[in-house]
């Protein structure tokens, strides 16, 4: 019998690796729990029934490109469409053994913080399902937590894969930018887009970011990256860790959030770490605004390639090549992806450019030289991932503002191209608290081992109560 | 800052190739002026002598050599069109843009 709702992917490997289960067996067993969990919770966009390889199964955010799985990222405007080569992710998956379970939901383009923006519906988060999973990337979150899937692959822009994973209770890695090529990827804002994995715990999710990380020359933003280095260790002794005051004691954050990082923050200097407390003094009041400008700028060019031309939806309501582009446009694309491509069509047009556009770029430099000056006296810095615990479904649809503000903590250093990783560190109301652990640019090593240490303390159950 | 007059978000919307629905216009009227009154925010700061990031990391331009390499087939290529017409894809007719 394989319990999927404990089982790991190292456990998976070792089940494989000693032929205590086969390759099928496992995969079997996974579309076993899908079947009987998917329908209430709706993590999945699209399930393979075979997808070839007889490694450890895994689910990828349906913005990941799959040669022959379909991929709509969450729109109408890219259903149907079957990608005719793979992402390099998805090759390195596949090069690995990997076998890919199915395409998990995501809000449209990866435009949210709660998969409510998908088209296909939202996701239900696993611990409450009249909760939303976060998003964007919510499907795999709540699939990894769900027993559906061992680990996932997501994608971070400014906070879609830290924020789900701290709402589902499990670890996520925001790679430094550059580290994970996007080749295949559906873009959404090309100077912060990064792929990166959803584990049950840091070394799978580490040993899953070994697998995807590393130069690729079909995407020239890419660099090498240092090698994975597999955490063991218990203790944090020398490892300075810095609590940026304003993302600790911003009056967004719940008080339950408060006291569970609070706990964990304790926890470190108990291992051994030097904790002292720092300012990024501009990075979160401007960091949201700052976001959405740049984000929706580069969305609006990323989107201009959605024209019905060559793939996807096309209005049947097309008299002339304008009309047939405008109204595909209309009928295609969700109201996020249209008010951002509104935000970013605006601020990058003539006689605004500077004072929007131009402006958050300089507002970028501010917050990753704070950043930068952080890191001169600490190795990683600990702030909450969201300032609250899940909400309810349809809490802030109505409300862009309010849902933009779910990524308050997550934002500003994705703005700086730095890793974060999530790590779960408690409950509040009976739902999980995520912790977020910052690094300079590279330093994915030192957060693995940071939240290695902190998840063999804090000793989390990953697995929801209502399934246990 | 300015506000997105009616006038200004079908220009905007025009630019964008998005033929918005009245029922749409209304909404979004209210929703981009809210959301343009807090990224307006940025404008507090003074940065006259900060220089623009326009990508996180310091990367130099990246060189391929330039030689023919296998690539998608026409099949493949088409296979994701919505019209075609043999080799090609088929669009309407141009109208005024």
């Amino acid at each position: 019998m394989i319990d999927t709702l404990r089982l790991t992917a190292e456990g998976a490997k070792g089940l494989l690796d000693r032929k205590e289960v086969s390759g099928p067996e496992l995969f079997a067993a996974y579309l076993e729990a899908i079947g009987e969990r998917d329908p209430e919770l709706h993590c999945y966009l699209h399930v393979c029934e075979d997808s070839g390889g007889d490694g450890i199964p895994i689910a990828l955010k349906d913005v990941i490109g799959t040669k022959g799985i379909p991929t709509t990222a969450g729109s109408r405007i890219l259903e149907g469409y079957v990608p005719v080569y793979d992402s390099t992710v998805a090759a390195h998956c596949k090069q690995h053994g990997l076998r890919v379970l199915g395409k998990t939901n995501t809000d449209e383009f990866a435009m949210g913080s709660s998969t409510e923006n998908s088209a296909y519906g939202p996701s239900h988060n696993p611990w409450d399902p009249t909760r939303v999973p976060g998003g964007s990337g919510g499907g795999s979150a709540a699939a990894v937590s769900a027993g559906l899937a061992p680990w996932a692959l997501g994608s971070d822009t400014g906070g879609s894969i830290k924020q789900p994973s701290a709402l589902c209770g499990n670890v996520g890695l925001r790679p430094t930018y550059g580290t994970v090529s996007r080749y295949g990827i559906v873009a959404f804002a090309s100077s912060l887009d990064q792929v990166g994995p959803v584990a049950k715990n840091v070394r799978d999710c580490a040993y899953l970011y070994s697998i995807i990380a590393g130069r690729d020359a079909c995407d020239t933003t890419t660099v090498e990256s240092p090698k994975v280095v597999m955490p063991e260790g218990e203790d944090l002794k020398g490892v300075r860790v810095g609590i940026p005051r304003e993302l600790n004691e911003h009056e967004a954050i719940e008080p339950g959030v408060r006291r569970a990082v609070e706990d964990a923050i304790e926890l470190c200097r108990r291992l051994g770490a030097e904790v002292g407390e720092c300012s990024l003094p501009r990075s979160v009041d401007f960091g949201l605004p700052c976001y959405y400008l740049i984000a929706p700028a580069e969305a609006s060019s990323n989107l201009a390639r959605y024209d019905g031309v060559r793939y996807g939806y096309r209005s049947p309501h097309s008299g002339d090549r304008l009309a047939m582009y405008e109204n595909t446009r209309d009928e295609g694309f969700g109201d996020e992806p249209k008010r951002r491509i509104l935000v970013g069509t605006y601020a990058l047009s003539a006689g605004y450019y500077d004072a929007y556009y131009g402006q958050a770029q300089k507002v970028r430099t501010v917050i990753a030289r704070e950043h930068a000056e952080a890191f001169e006296r600490f190795d990683v810095l600990v702030t909450p991932t969201s300032p609250s615990v899940a909400f309810e479904l349809g809490g802030r649809t109505a409300d862009p503002l309010a849902m933009y503000a779910s990524d308050l903590l997550t934002i500003p250093s994705c703005m700086a191209g730095l890793p974060g990783l999530n790590v779960p560190c408690g409950l509040s109301e009976g739902l999980p608290v995520g912790l977020q652990l910052i690094g300079p640019q590279f330093s994915e090593n030192m957060l693995f081992r940071v939240g290695h240490a902190l998840e063999q303390a804090i000793g989390f159950d990953v697995v929801p109560e209502r399934l246990r | 800052m300015a506000e997105i007059s009616r006038e200004l978000l079908l220009h905007v919307a025009e630019l964008a190739r998005l033929e918005l629905r009245e029922d749409e216009l209304a909404r979004l009227e209210v929703q981009l002026n809210d959301i343009l009154a807090a990224v307006s925010k940025v404008a507090e700061l003074d940065l006259t002598d900060v220089p623009a990031t326009s990508h996180p990391l310091d990367v130099v331009n990246v060189w391929d050599e330039d030689e023919p390499r296998p690539c998608l087939s026409v099949e493949d290529a088409l296979r994701n069109a919505p019209e075609r017409d043999g080799d090609y894809f088929k669009v309407p007719p141009g109208g005024s843009s």
